[in-house]
């Protein structure tokens, strides 16, 4: 099994750990309802350098980008980042990715760990362009620091005006005396930041931060999960996967069905000419129980879907789900049965963003 | 890890206290550490029939969603209501807060459960 650089971290803090996606990561510290609090009322920082990350760099690398990529590579400009989708020839996801845009010649690609070599392996299929398709997943390590609180803690440790980061850009700059790439981008529905770097210098803003900053949790996957959930984050294997389209998981907004052709647009865009079949919703559990994946979802003693992901959910305080049904029954107040084991519970249709941060 | 040397165990992480023709079944401290939080707990009825090995309730972390199976086959006489408003009790003292008493139907069954040396042994490994 792999280890991050942040690996001795995570022992020394006592986490425990667990395997996922062929790395041993920290599930939690304390408990994943705490680390969760933490990120919506203050911040936590989190080891994501097991995320895969690949350059595309040649004359050729925004033909190479815009042909497998969903979103509008040609639109960006520098330091700029879109968030989009590697799709088949189907319509399906291979993956869900961040593209960061260095400039006309070089992207970074910051994709899943569990999907990062087939993703690297479907990208080179691709490549008749001038262009290369490096794997430099580990040349980089990755802290994510979220929560409210994330900017003030980290302006500390630099002079760049952190403010001057908008929302989906990102720049290279120097944090306690070292260099990093660090992007205003998020997996928790909180404001944040995704810094990378060289191993020992992320493993030292990692300490670092924990040690200066008494009110900065570390926080494992098992609180990254509930708070993507709750914000409406898809999950790869979850909310999407070969067989959800992008648009039938309601991320639309990420695919550009105008531009010059990228795989699988024809299949989108007749899908979406037609009216999609089914959707990604979200379920409010009515009766007492929890809700969790791969449960079916009942209307009127008809199977009609299945649940994607479940939790209580710590912020809302209620049992929530995500679940793919047919269009006719994906309105809000819809009435569903979902059986629970050997239970048929009642739930309902409500949007999939359960929970959205106040603007400051 | 706590685990008292009066009540037997199962691989599967449940402890049986027998009291007059009677047991009393929980989760072990070694079960309720590895759950982490648990938010909720899905109890069988009086008088429901478990049989050894089959699952009778359903513990519920923030993580996941996990069976507890019967380690004896018997009729529930009683089941631990407080635990349906503060599954957390199940945190905080696994052995004291039982899940659910049974009426033994064949107390050979017994004999098959682990003692309180053989389980620590088994959970280190």
């Amino acid at each position: 099994m792999k280890r991050t650089p942040l690996y001795d971290e995570h022992v020394r803090l006592h986490a425990r750990m667990v395997e996922y996606a062929g790395y041993e990561m920290p599930l939690q510290y304390t408990s994943i309802k705490e680390e969760h609090h933490a990120v919506r009322n203050r911040a936590g920082v989190f080891d994501v350098s097991h995320m895969g990350e690949i350059h595309i760099q040649g004359s050729e690398a925004t033909d190479l980008l815009d042909h497998i990529f969903t979103n509008r590579v040609r639109a960006m400009t520098a330091q700029e980042i879109q968030y989009g989708f590697l799709t088949n020839e189907k319509g399906g996801v291979v993956d869900d990715l961040l593209v960061y845009k260095v400039n006309d010649e070089f992207y970074l690609l910051v994709v899943n760990a569990a999907n990062k070599d087939k993703d690297f392996a479907w990208i080179k299929e691709k490549n008749n362009f001038d262009a290369t398709v490096i794997d430099k997943t580990d040349s980089y390590a990755e802290i994510a620091l979220q929560g409210p609180k994330a900017e003030e803690i980290l302006q500390t440790y630099t002079e760049t005006d952190l403010s001057a980061i908008r929302f989906f850009t990102f720049a290279e700059f120097e944090i306690a005396d070292k260099s990093f790439l660090v992007s205003r981008t998020g997996y928790t529905g909180e404001d944040g930041f995704e810094i990378y770097g060289e191993n020992d210098d992320v493993k030292m803003l990692f300490s670092r931060l924990l040690a200066e900053n008494e009110k900065l949790l570390p926080a494992g996957l098992g609180c990254r999960d509930t708070l993507r959930f709750e914000a409406g984050l898809p999950l790869y294997g979850h909310e999407i996967d070969a067989d959800i389209t992008p648009l039938e998981a309601g991320y639309g907004f990420a695919v550009d069905l105008r531009k010059e052709r990228f795989l699988g647009q024809d299949v989108l865009i007749r899908q979406k000419e037609a009216g999609l079949q089914r959707k990604v919703v979200g379920l409010e559990l009515l009766d007492k129980g929890i809700l969790r994946e791969g449960y079916d979802v009942y209307h009127e003693d008809e199977r009609i879907g299945r649940t994607l992901s479940g939790y209580l959910s710590p912020t809302l305080e209620k049992p929530l789900a995500t679940a793919i049904v047919p269009m006719k029954n994906a309105k809000k107040g819809t009435i569903v049965t979902v059986k629970v084991r050997k239970r048929m519970l009642q739930a309902r249709v409500r949007n999939k963003m359960f929970y959205r941060r106040k603007k400051s | 890890m706590k685990t008292p040397k009066d009540l037997r165990y199962t691989k599967t992480h449940e402890w049986v206290r027998v009291e007059d023709g009677h047991a009393y079944i929980g989760i072990t401290d070694y079960a309720q550490d590895q759950l982490g939080e648990i938010v909720f707990i899905e109890l069988p009825e009086e008088s429901d029939d478990l049989e050894k090995g089959e699952e009778f309730a359903a513990i519920e972390s923030v993580k996941a969603a996990s069976d507890v199976m019967a380690p004896v086959s018997g009729v529930v006489t009683a089941v631990n209501e407080a635990l349906e408003d503060s599954p957390e009790l199940l945190n905080e003292d696994p052995y004291e807060n039982w899940i659910v008493k049974v009426e033994l139907e064949d107390e050979s069954e017994l004999e098959g459960l682990m003692s309180a040396e053989e389980y620590e042994n088994m959970s280190k490994e």
